[in-house]
C-alpha cells in the first residue's frame, strides 16, 4: 500500500490499437513469406525473432505493459527467464549426452610428458624414485 | 469452555454452525481448516513411516510382503510431501498468520484462498483413491519408464499431486498479492516480519515451479494413456529427460518446504532471545536468494541418471551456492542467540532442535553435491537420512515450533509447558536415534528402497526401528495435551511471548476482522532494544 | 466496517480503496499467466528437445500441415485481440453497446479457430496422424515421426483448451455487460478477461511458426 499514487487509466487512442493490429497481420505476412525461402538455419531464427517482436506489441500495447507499473513488466519477464533457464539448462544435458563415451582412460606413464619434452635431461631423475609396480601392474594391488 | 473466553467475540465463535465453516472466508478459519486437513495427513504418513521401520526391524518378511512394501514407502512418501509437508506452515499457519502480521483484515482473494482448501481436498481424495484401488508403488517420483508400466494406478495418484498442485499455486499467488498489496498503512518492505518474507520467497518458487509439476504429470498421463513418446523408451522417447522435468519442480520444492521453516525459525530466536534479530536484511534477501538458486541445481538428484557430464558438473558447481545464502542464515540466528536472554519455552526447543538438525541436514547436503562422493553415497541410506535431517529435522520441527508459538493466538489457551517439553525431548532423541543411525547405514553400503538386507545391517536397522517408536510416542503425547488444552487450558492472554509482531496487539483467539481498529506501527518487528514487552500484555511502546 | 469515503458496492470489505483492490486482481491475474506460460513452457521445453534431437523429421513431419489454415487461425486469433482491446477501451469511454458488440465479435473470432481447428484435427485423424501409439501414418521420413504429432497435438490440444476457457470467460464478462454491471469506473473482470485473452494469442502467436513453418 506504500505505492499510492492516483494512478489515472490510459486510454489508448483507437489509432494505436489498430496500427498495432495491423503490425501484428504483416508480420505474420512476412513470416510465412520467409519461411518459403531456404536459409538453412536462419530460418528458425527469423521465424522466432518475427514471433518475438510480435508478442512484445501485444504485450506492450493490447497487454498495457507498456503504461502500467513496473512490476507487470517485471513478472512477464521472470516467467520468460525462467522458463528460458529451464530449456536451457536441460539442453546442457540433451545435446551433450555422448561426451560420456568419448572419455578414454589414459595410461599412467612411467616418466612424466614434462621429461619427455626435455629428453636427453631425463637422466637427471634419479632412476627407481617410481617404482615399476606402481606403473605397470596396479592391479596387483 | 470457560466463561471468560466464551463470552468474547471471536472467530471460532462468530458466526456459529459447521455451515459457516465450510462456507468461511476467513483467512483464520481457512487457516484452521488446513491445519485439520493437514495434520490428519501427517498421521497417515506417519502411520506409514512406522509400518516401513516395522517390516525393517529384521530382515525378511516381518509383517508385509515386498509389493506390499514398495506401495507403504510409496504413499508414505507421496502423502508426507503432497499432502503434508508442502501445504504445512503455508497453508495453514501462514494463512492464520499473514495477515495479521501485516495488519490486514484477510488476504487479498479470500474466495479463492477457500477454494484452494477444497481443491487440496478434491486433490486428496485422488490420492486416496489411489491407495485403496491398488497402491502406487513407483516411488513419489514416479520415475519412467517403471511408472508408464506398472499395473498399479499411478494415473489417480498423479492426477491427484496435479490438482493439488493447483492448490499450491493458488495459496502462492494469494500471498504475493496480499503482501503487495494490503500492508499497514507505513509498513515498508524492510519493517516486514522475517516469516513474511519467508512466505513470499516460498510463494514466488510455488507460482513458478508448480506448473512444470502440473505439465510433467499431465505428460505423463498421456504417455501412459497414448504412448506419446516423451518419457518411455519403447516409444522413442527419453527416461531421463523425465526426470529433468520432474526436478524442476521438485528440487525447488525441497526450498517450498524449508523457507517457510525458516521464517519461522527467525521469528522464534528473536522473540525468545529477546534480541533485536541479527542481519535483517542477510536473513530476508538470502530467502530471495535461495529461492533463486533453487530453480539452477535440480541435475544433482541425476548425477548417475546418464546425464551428460556437462550437465553434471554445472550443477554440482550450482549445487554448492546453496550453501551459501543457508549459511547466512544459520549465522545470523546464532549471532542473535549471542548475549541474548533466551527463554527455553516449547517453541524455542524445536528452534534450537531445528538449528542443530538443519546444520547436519544442511551439511551433508554438501557431500551429495559433490559428483564423486555422490556416485558412491547414491541411493543408499546416507541420502534418505539427508532428506529427513533436512525436511523433518529442519521443516517439521520449524513447523513444530510455529505450531507451539501460535497455539495460544490459535485458540486462545496454553498447552501444558510441562508435557509439551517432555514431547519435545522425546521428538529430538526419537529423531536422532531413528535417522543418525541412517547416515551410519548408508555409508555402510545399506541401499534405499530395499525390502530385505544382509544380516549384518541388522542391529543398525532395528536400533533405527526403535528411534521411530520414540519419535511416535512423542507425537502421541503431543497430540493428548494439545487437544486436552483446546477446552481446558488457561487463558493464553493477547501476547503470552512478549512478541512485537502485529498479531500479538489483538485479542487471543482474534475477533473474525482480525483488529478492532486499524493498527498503527509504532516500531519495527524485532525492536526490543527500544520496546519493553512484559509477557502477557500487549506490545507498548 | 466503514472507510470515512463512499463505499461502492463492489469494493470487498478487506480493502481500504477501489484502486488497491483494481491494482490486486491486476497483479494476481499476472502472476497466473505467469503460471500459465510455465505450464506450456514444459511443452516448449518438450518440442525443443524433440526437434533438436530430430531436426529432420520434424521438417519433414511439418509438410502435412496446411500452413494455409494456419495462417488464417493466426489472422483471426489476432483480430479478436485487436476487438478485445477496443472492448475495453469502449468500457474506459463508458460506451456499453460497442463493449458488447466488441466483446460479441471476439466471442465469433474464438469460435470460428476453433472451427478451423477441428477441421484440421479430423483431417489428419482420418490419416491416421495420431499421436503416440495410435499413429498410422505411412509417409513421413525419418525416426519416429509421431513424436512430431504428439507435439502438434499437445501443444495445440492444451492451446485449444484455452481458448474454449477463454471463450467461457468472454462470454461471462459479455453476460454481465449485458446485465449493466460495469462502467468507466469499474470494469475489472473485462480487464482480466481481456489480459488473459491476449496471453492465448500470445501462445498461438509462438506455435504457429514452430509448428507450421519449419524452414
Amino acid at each position: 500500500m506504500s505505492e499510492h499514487s492516483k494512478s489515472h487509466i490510459h486510454i489508448l487512442p483507437l489509432k494505436t490499437y489498430l496500427s498495432v493490429g495491423a503490425a501484428l497481420l504483416v508480420l505474420t505476412a512476412v513470416t510465412v513469406g520467409v519461411s518459403f525461402i531456404p536459409l538453412g538455419g536462419f530460418n528458425v531464427v527469423v521465424a522466432l525473432s518475427i514471433a518475438s517482436v510480435k508478442a512484445l506489441l501485444v504485450a506492450l500495447f493490447f497487454m498495457h505493459l507498456l503504461y502500467d507499473k513496473k512490476i507487470f513488466m517485471i513478472i512477464f519477464a521472470v516467467a520468460i527467464l525462467f522458463l528460458a533457464l529451464f530449456i536451457t539448462f536441460t539442453m546442457f544435458d540433451t545435446m551433450r549426452r555422448g561426451d560420456i563415451d568419448v572419455m578414454q582412460a589414459a595410461p599412467i606413464e612411467k616418466d612424466a610428458v614434462i621429461y619427455k619434452e626435455r629428453g636427453s635431461d631425463s637422466t637427471a631423475v634419479p632412476s627407481g624414485i617410481i617404482p615399476d609396480s606402481v606403473t605397470t601392474a596396479p592391479e596387483g594391488h | 469452555m470457560s466463561e471468560n473466553i466464551a463470552l468474547a467475540r471471536n472467530y471460532l465463535n462468530t458466526p456459529r454452525g459447521l455451515k459457516s465453516w465450510l462456507l468461511t472466508l476467513d483467512h483464520k478459519r481457512i487457516g484452521v481448516l488446513y491445519l485439520i486437513a493437514i495434520m490428519a495427513s501427517f498421521f497417515l504418513g506417519g502411520v506409514f513411516a512406522l509400518l516401513i521401520r516395522w517390516e525393517l526391524l529384521n530382515p525378511g518378511r516381518d509383517i508385509m510382503g515386498p509389493d506390499t512394501y514398495n506401495q507403504v514407502f510409496t504413499l508414505h512418501g507421496a502423502i508426507m510431501i503432497f499432502l503434508f509437508i508442502i501445504p504445512s506452515i503455508p497453508a495453514a499457519l501462514g494463512n492464520f498468520v499473514l495477515p495479521q502480521m501485516l495488519g490486514a483484515k484477510d488476504v487479498a482473494f479470500p474466495r479463492l484462498n477457500l477454494a484452494s482448501w477444497y481443491i487440496y481436498l478434491f486433490g486428496a481424495l485422488f490420492a486416496v483413491y489411489s491407495m485403496f484401488s491398488s497402491a502406487v508403488d513407483t516411488g513419489w517420483t514416479f520415475y519412467t519408464p517403471y511408472s508408464t508400466e506398472t499395473t498399479t494406478s499411478v494415473i489417480s495418484m498423479t492426477m491427484g499431486a496435479f490438482i493439488l498442485g493447483f492448490s499450491s499455486i493458488f495459496t502462492g499467488l494469494n500471498f504475493i498479492v496480499t503482501i503487495h498489496k494490503l500492508r499497514a498503512p507505513g509498513m515498508t518492505w524492510r519493517q516486514l516480519p522475517l516469516f513474511v518474507w519467508a512466505l513470499y520467497a516460498t510463494a514466488i518458487i510455488q507460482v513458478l515451479a508448480t506448473p512444470v509439476l502440473g505439465i510433467t504429470l499431465l505428460l505423463l498421463v498421456l504417455e501412459r494413456v497414448f504412448g506419446i513418446g516423451i518419457f518411455d523408451p519403447a516409444m522413442g522417447g527419453d527416461p531421463v529427460l523425465y526426470q529433468h522435468f520432474f526436478w524442476f519442480y521438485s528440487h525447488p520444492a525441497v526450498y517450498i518446504m524449508i523457507l517457510p521453516g525458516m521464517g519461522i525459525i527467525s521469528e522464534l530466536i528473536a522473540v525468545f532471545a529477546h534480541r533485536k534479530i541479527f542481519g535483517y536484511n542477510a536473513i530476508a534477501f538470502s530467502s530471495l536468494a535461495i529461492a533463486f538458486i533453487s530453480f539452477l541445481v535440480w541435475g544433482h538428484h541425476m548425477f548417475v541418471s546418464g546425464q551428460s557430464p556437462l550437465a553434471a558438473m554445472i550443477f554440482s558447481f550450482l549445487t554448492f551456492l546453496v550453501g551459501i545464502p543457508s549459511g547466512i542464515k544459520v549465522f545470523n540466528w546464532l549471532a542473535t542467540l549471542y548475549k541474548g536472554s533466551i527463554s527455553f519455552a516449547t517453541p524455542m526447543l524445536y528452534a534450537l532442535s531445528f538449528l542443530f538438525l538443519f546444520t547436519i541436514g544442511g551439511l551433508t547436503g554438501i557431500f551429495l553435491g559433490a559428483l564423486a562422493t555422490d556416485v558412491h553415497l547414491h541411493d543408499t541410506y546416507f541420502v534418505v537420512a539427508h532428506f529427513h535431517y533436512v525436511m523433518m529435522g529442519g521443516t517439521v520441527m520449524a513447523f513444530l515450533g510455529g505450531i507451539h508459538y501460535w497455539w495460544p493466538k490459535i485458540w486462545g489457551r496454553m498447552y501444558s509447558e510441562f508435557w509439551a517439553k517432555i514431547a519435545a525431548v522425546l521428538v529430538f532423541i526419537g529423531f536422532n536415534v531413528t535417522f543418525f543411525t541412517q547416515f551410519i547405514l548408508g555409508t555402510k553400503g545399506m541401499p534405499r528402497r530395499y525390502y530385505n538386507y544382509l544380516d549384518q545391517y541388522q542391529p543398525l536397522h532395528a536400533f533405527s526401528s526403535i528411534g521411530s517408536w520414540i519419535l511416535g510416542l512423542g507425537f502421541v503425547v503431543m497430540l493428548v495435551y494439545l487437544l486436552h488444552s483446546i477446552y481446558r487450558g488457561r487463558p493464553a492472554g493477547s501476547n503470552p511471548w512478549g512478541a512485537l509482531t502485529l498479531e500479538w496487539t489483538n485479542s487471543s483467539p482474534p475477533p473474525p476482522e482480525n483488529f478492532d481498529e486499524a493498527p498503527v506501527l509504532t516500531h519495527g518487528p524485532y525492536d526490543y532494544d527500544k520496546v519493553l514487552v512484559e509477557e502477557g500484555s500487549p506490545a507498548r511502546a | 466496517m466503514t472507510h470515512g469515503k463512499e463505499h461502492p458496492a463492489y469494493l470487498a470489505h478487506h480493502f481500504s480503496e477501489v484502486e488497491q483492490q483494481q491494482e490486486s486482481a491486476k497483479l494476481g491475474m499476472w502472476i497466473f499467466l505467469l503460471t500459465e506460460v510455465l505450464l506450456f513452457g514444459g511443452l516448449f521445453c518438450f518440442y525443443t528437445i524433440y526437434r533438436a534431437w530430430n531436426p529432420d523429421m520434424f521438417y519433414n513431419a511439418h509438410k502435412f500441415l496446411n500452413v494455409e489454415l494456419g495462417a488464417l487461425n493466426t489472422v483471426v486469433l489476432i483480430s479478436s485481440s485487436v476487438t478485445m482491446a477496443l472492448a475495453i477501451r469502449s468500457m474506459q469511454l463508458n460506451d456499453r453497446k460497442k463493449t458488447i458488440w466488441f466483446l460479441v465479435i471476439t466471442l465469433a473470432c474464438a469460435a470460428i479457430f476453433l472451427v478451423v481447428k477441428y477441421f484440421e484435427y479430423s483431417h489428419k485423424f482420418h490419416l491416421g496422424q495420431l499421436p503416440g501409439k495410435f499413429y498410422t501414418f505411412t509417409g513421413v521420413q525419418g525416426n519416429n515421426p509421431h513424436i512430431f504429432f504428439s507435439v502438434y497435438f499437445t501443444m495445440t490440444g492444451l492451446h485449444g483448451i484455452h481458448v474454449l476457457a477463454g471463450m467461457v470467460a468472454i462470454s461471462w464478462v459479455l453476460y454481465r455487460t449485458v446485465k449493466n454491471n460495469f462502467s468507466a469506473q469499474y470494469y475489472t473482470p473485462i480487464e482480466m478477461t481481456g489480459l488473459y485473452w491476449h496471453l492465448v494469442d500470445l501462445i498461438w502467436i509462438f506455435l504457429f511458426p514452430l509448428l507450421y513453418l519449419i524452414g
